[in-house]
């Protein structure tokens, strides 16, 4: 039960002023992932048959190195801005909400940044 | 989290019957939705059956048959029955729509009529809009200005200028778009809406307007604007044939425009 005013409830706690950078950057990785996902597909395709050492060797081109290590980028860049938006428009527990966002975030990071060092590790054969 | 099933005191029931009288040839069957705050009794659909010789040929006109000749419960809103005041406003046949524009020749079978979703029902096929138009009074809907208006005559536009507000203006706020919006069932206590985030497009638009800066200030949010996601039932529901979806489309290209 609340007395507040239906003004008062409506403006709340007013304008994050933010929310345009997301927009963005989920569009702009959208746009890069074209792309990427197309080259990585072909890239997947043509090692089809092919062992392990020709892999190394593909991977070792430092072109192929650079646009995989992008892709893993935008990848998990976009998709925890996907699920951000998922969560937020779902999930309407305070802390529920909180500590998914975190959890999301932590596992993006965290995935991203270990496929980008196995790349690095087999390209730079380390 | 979202609901996803009704509550235990809103799971609808069977309910009466209304059959035609002795003699009727063209027999329609409404089903309407029923709730009352007066009793603890769960939502009923009531079906009525229509001699459509006896009655108008919108739905409206059969609606108000049946609280006129039928069943004088049954509460809702209504008013210009042109579809310029947007008072009723309800769900028709699974679609948010205007009854008095809605002919009852456009529905085969029965036609199924509910209030407006996923908003509070205050009775039968009203539903509670305060917090719509709150909503509405959030984005300030006038105009603001810094210049002192000119002593002698209005402020004046040029014909494209004007222009700009067509598809904007003839809104009549009936919230069709905004109740068939999924961001507005899940998150209408932060998400403005369609109907809403059109008409604060339609000021951002208005070339006498001088504020709107402030406007996009107050609308750059991750709930306010950014809930939507372009799903389309606003546009698709529209009785007035407006784009919400375009004008909301507008106001994240203008945040675009302001910051690059």
């Amino acid at each position: 039960m609340s007395l507040r005013s239906p003004l008062g409830r409506a403006r709340g706690l007013g304008s994050a002023k933010s929310g345009l950078h997301h927009w963005i950057a989920q569009r702009l990785t959208a746009i890069a992932l074209v792309p990427l996902s197309l080259w990585f597909i072909v890239t997947l395709v043509c090692l089809i048959g092919s062992d392990h050492a020709t892999a190394v060797e593909r991977l070792q081109s430092p072109l192929t190195a650079t646009l995989l290590i992008l892709f893993i980028a935008a990848l998990f860049h976009h998709a925890q801005l996907g699920v951000q938006v998922v969560i937020e428009d779902y999930v309407h527990g305070h802390w529920q909400k909180l500590t998914s966002l975190v959890v999301v975030k932590f596992i993006a990071v965290f995935a991203a940044l270990a496929s980008i060092i196995a790349v690095l590790k087999v390209s730079l054969g380390l | 989290m979202a609901e996803f099933t009704l509550p235990k005191n809103s799971k609808i029931k069977a309910g009466k019957t209304f059959n035609a009288a002795a003699g009727a040839k063209r027999i329609k069957r409404i089903r309407v939705y029923r709730w009352s705050p007066e009793d603890d009794d769960n939502p009923r659909i009531d079906t009525y059956e229509i001699d459509l010789d006896k009655c108008g040929p919108m739905v409206l006109d059969a609606i108000i048959h049946i609280k006129n000749e039928i069943d004088s419960t049954l509460t809702f809103r209504r008013s210009c029955r042109e579809g310029i005041c947007g008072s009723c406003a309800m769900n028709i046949g699974g679609t948010n729509t205007l009854a008095c524009t809605k002919a009852i020749d456009d529905y085969e079978g029965d036609i199924n009529i509910y209030p407006l979703p996923h908003m509070d029902v205050v009775k039968d096929l009203v539903p509670d809009m305060t917090h719509f138009y709150a909503q509405y009074a959030s984005v300030k809907p006038w105009l603001q200005t810094q210049t002192t208006p000119p002593p002698d005559r209005e402020r004046l536009q040029s014909k494209e200028e004007r222009a700009e507000l067509d598809g904007l203006y003839e809104c009549i706020l009936c919230a069709c778009c905004s109740t068939s919006c999924p961001s507005y069932w899940w998150n209408q206590e932060r998400y403005l809406g369609p109907a809403i985030l059109l008409q604060a497009y339609r000021f951002i638009a208005d070339s006498r307007d001088e504020n709107t800066g402030e406007r996009l200030d107050e609308l750059e949010d991750p709930f306010k604007l950014y809930r939507c996601h372009t799903i389309m039932n606003c546009t698709n529901s529209c009785p007035k044939g407006l784009n919400p979806a375009k004008a909301i489309a507008e106001i994240k290209k203008k945040m675009v425009e302001r910051s690059v």
